[in-house]
């Protein structure tokens, strides 16, 4: 089990990790989800001992990993843009691990085949880096870091470089290949969609510190401050109550104003459209101009989709509103 | 974000050696030497005399000769990059069957041995030449010719690699705005290509205004310059003092020549939009854009191909006909000859003091590429430059009175001409490999210490491999370099121990057939060796080097 405690990491007197306490028990997978630049990467890096300068514990099953070396922590890191040795070929990145460890011949072409079969690339043994796609590089990026079967993995935004589509399958197939291996998971991403897939425990970051952390659908539910309620996408605001409350987009409704006296007045400032509904932003007239305006999921089937310019009422229940304390 | 592993776990004993390893070469082989210059230059007999100095700025002839210095190398500048930007344009953006080849072929001047270069245009322009009739031989016009000849190739790679990769889209939009094509040049693409015209600028005028071989050969009374001057007031008169006093002038000059040269690079930074080469290269397309491509090959093969055929030629043009002739001579010591030894031998004291120089160069170069990777300090990469800009017929007049004495007597030592050979070809080696050094991602060192590589094992696994390719490439300069090295050895080299290109020199100052097709012949013999270390170079490269 990775214990992290009071891990900071600072850059020319700018905290990239300040103060994180952080765990990834057995077989876990633990994704930490923020924004660029909230120090994700770093925290990976110090983890791996790349940075040497990094204060604070790091152990594992409980031995403080202070005074072991990078090499000799038996963490696997997959690097972001993947960081495949260009002077050798698939082979050479995959096998190098295994060489390490001064395995037999045998046994490292064995392994080496194996992984590149699991991570769907049987055959490309020869191949050299140059000449792959961006979607095989990545594969041999993961097959390197599986390869030497690590008691941690650590995946740095191993997704950023790819298409959708490409991301989207590949998230699946991940997740499968992460549970079958029972491997210990600490996963980077500031792609929603991707960390909700991919994580049995969610760890939202920002600016250096951790602002949640929990299982997905909980953090989904009820996100545990401002920040990490618009991150993730909803509303903060005051329309509906007296202090600013979050809601999603689709727990607030348009409805008809003499249906519903209570409801809230406001004019629609833009409109796009997602797949299964639109999603209109509401300018609420009793806020002040400056503030965000509200954003509304409409189905696409509804009887009437408010277009730019129009008088809309509001209301949300009381349920779908987070407060914070 | 990296972190402190860009020394790949290297230890502080071998740090400290690789750095101190160059710095003490060049204190020793250059700084000293210089000093030494210095010293005579201004105290001849250890008290301050300015007397040769003030002869330098008083005497007519002397101050002719400066004056004639900057004046050629002014020349030679402005011709080669006028002849060579519609080159560059031509190799870096038309697509035409056989394009790789010819940017290969064009560069080959460049790597060629300045005697080499010298005797083509003798045997070109000069008596039985086949364009004697112009008139040209021992005139400013060869000395200019050969240089566009010499020159040529700095040009077009250095203005054609960044024309390769400029974004197209702005002249187009120029176009689309109603700029005409060459409107749209002026305006859009020549200031984008200002810096690369700049630099390649300065190189060639750096070249150029210390020319020595190609001069000394090609040149004539009233074209010497401060090169050649201080090479016959040594060698001729025995004038030390005034030798000094020339090159102190000449040291000064090119001190402020790079000073001037670091400090328009530092004004000049562009942000450019740069495209993969690929996506910029165009099939000329209408019967104009075609005819440009054709005229412009055409005036490649004719100026660089012509030369180099007549020398071929020639050396096979003996009085009864084609034949060996000339290279059998070579095997001959002649009644009357100032050869102590048979010319052949200088084959082989060549190649023994090129392996040398090699050796040295790759060992002190290789350290100064590591320090620099480590270390961002600019004072060593100036330090390491220096003996480039500074003239090897500085470093071969420094060794010549610097070494001969106490405490350094390496008057006699064989070694002597492989060290100054080496110091030459030193900042070539450094600027083949610090680049790759530069550019190795310390990531891939984190890569391979998470995956359970020890700090030494990262750098045998991820360093070495890289480095020994580059390590490789700079050799085959070294080699190339230290085997055409004419400068320098002519001051230090013992008069029964001549290297190839000396021994073309000598063969050429003295008078009948047999002595010049000798000349011609051993200059055919050493651009062939020349073109053998270049070709070695090129399947390297081709092979990996270039490929990341």
């Amino acid at each position: 089990m990775l214990g992290v405690a009071g891990l900071t990491v600072t850059y020319d007197g700018f905290s990239a990790v300040d103060a994180v306490d952080l765990e990834v028990g057995d077989r876990e997978i633990v994704c930490i989800l923020g924004p660029s630049g909230s120090g994700k990467s770093s925290l990976l890096r110090a983890v791996a001992g790349l940075e040497p300068d990094a204060r604070g514990r790091v152990s594992w099953d409980g031995e403080d990993l202070a005074r072991v070396p990078p090499h000799r922590r038996g963490f696997g890191l997959m690097f972001q843009d993947h960081a495949l040795f260009p002077h050798r070929d698939v082979q050479g990145n995959v096998a190098f691990g295994l060489r390490m460890q001064r395995l037999p011949r045998r046994d490292i072409d064995a392994r080496t085949r194996d992984t590149l079969a699991l991570v769907g690339l049987a055959g490309f043994e020869h191949r050299r880096i140059r000449e792959l796609s961006g979607g095989e590089q990545q594969r041999v990026a993961l097959a390197r870091a599986l390869a030497a079967e690590p008691r941690l993995l650590m995946l740095d935004e191993p997704l950023g470089a790819l298409d959708r589509a490409l991301r989207e399958r590949l998230v699946a197939e991940l997740r499968a290949l992460f549970v079958r291996l029972g491997l210990s998971t600490l996963f980077v991403t500031h792609d929603h969609d991707e960390a909700f897939a991919l994580a049995d425990r969610l760890v939202i970051m920002h600016a250096g510190h951790i602002e949640q952390v929990g299982a997905p659908a909980a953090v989904w539910q009820r996100p545990a401050n401002a920040f990490v309620a618009r991150f993730l996408g909803w509303n903060v605001t005051s329309a509906f109550t007296d202090a600013p409350a979050a809601v999603r987009p689709d727990g607030v409704r348009v409805v008809e104003q003499h249906e519903h006296p209570d409801a809230v007045a406001g004019e629609v400032s833009a409109r796009t459209f997602h797949r299964d509904h639109f999603l209109v932003a509401v300018r609420v007239d009793a806020l002040h101009a400056d503030a965000e305006p509200v954003q509304v999921e409409v189905p696409v089937d509804a009887a009437h989709i408010p277009d730019v310019g129009d008088r809309v009422a509001l209301v949300a229940h009381a349920g779908d509103l987070v407060r914070f304390d | 974000m990296t972190s402190g592993t860009t020394t790949g776990g290297v230890p502080r004993a071998a740090r400290v050696a690789v750095v101190a390893l160059p710095l003490a070469f060049l204190a020793v082989f250059f700084v000293y030497p210089v000093l030494a210059i210095v010293g005579r230059g201004l105290a001849p007999h250890w008290s301050a005399d300015l007397d040769p100095l003030g002869k330098v700025v008083t005497d007519a002839a002397l101050r002719h000769i400066a004056w004639f210095t900057v004046w050629q190398a002014t020349l030679s500048t402005v011709l080669t990059v006028a002849v060579g930007i519609p080159g560059a344009y031509v190799l870096a953006r038309c697509d035409f069957p056989g394009r790789r080849l010819v940017r290969a072929l064009v560069t080959v001047p460049f790597v060629l041995p300045t005697v080499v270069v010298g005797s083509a245009f003798v045997a070109l322009l000069g008596d039985g030449g086949p364009l004697a009739s112009l008139g040209l031989d021992q005139t400013l016009g060869a000395i200019l010719i050969a240089h566009v000849f010499f020159n040529y190739a700095v040009v077009v790679r250095t203005v054609g690699s960044l024309w390769s990769h400029l974004d197209p889209r702005p002249e187009e939009a120029a176009r689309t705005l109603g700029a005409s094509r060459l409107r749209a040049f002026r305006e859009v693409t020549l200031p984008a290509l200002r810096p690369a015209i700049a630099a390649a600028s300065a190189v060639v005028f750096l070249f150029t205004f210390t020319s020595f071989g190609v001069i000394l050969i090609l040149g004539g009374p009233g074209t010497a310059t401060l090169e050649t001057e201080i090479y016959r007031q040594t060698a001729q008169f025995l004038n030390l003092p005034l030798a000094a006093a020339l090159t102190v002038v000449q040291l000064v000059a090119i001190v402020l020549l790079l000073l001037l040269t670091s400090w328009m690079e530092g004004r000049q930074r562009v942000t450019l939009s740069l495209r993969a080469a690929t996506e910029t290269l165009r099939r000329p397309r209408t019967a104009g854009a075609r005819l440009f491509v054709g005229a412009n090959l055409t005036l490649m093969a004719v100026l660089l191909g012509v030369p180099v055929g007549v020398l071929v030629v020639r050396s096979f043009d003996t009085p009864t006909g084609l034949g060996l002739d000339f290279y059998r001579a070579l095997g001959e010591v002649h009644a009357g000859s100032t050869l102590f030894v048979e010319p052949v031998h200088a084959i082989a004291n060549s190649l023994r003091f090129a392996v040398a120089a090699t050796v040295i160069a790759v060992v002190v170069g290789g350290c100064a590429a590591f320090a620099l990777a480590w270390s961002h300090r600019r004072g060593l990469d100036t330090l390491v430059s220096l003996p480039l800009g500074v003239s090897a017929v500085t470093v071969g007049f420094g060794f010549l009175i610097a070494l001969d004495d106490a405490p350094l007597d390496l008057r006699d030592s064989w070694w002597l001409v492989p060290i100054a050979q080496a110091l030459v070809a030193v900042p070539f080696v450094v600027r083949v490999m610090s680049p790759v050094l530069r550019a190795i991602d310390p990531r891939l060192r984190d890569a391979a210490a998470t995956l359970g590589a020890s700090p030494a094992r990262v750098w045998r696994e991820v360093d070495l491999p890289i480095v020994a390719r580059a390590a490789l490439v700079a050799a085959g300069f070294a080699f190339a370099i230290s085997l055409g090295e004419f400068g320098a050895t002519v001051f230090i080299v013992r008069p029964d121990e001549p290297t190839l290109p000396v021994l073309v020199y000598r063969l050429l100052g003295q008078p009948g057939p047999l002595n010049f097709g000798g000349a011609m012949a051993a200059s055919v013999i050493l651009m062939a060796l020349t073109a053998v270390a270049i070709l070695g170079i090129e399947r390297f490269r081709a092979g990996t080097v270039g490929t990341f």
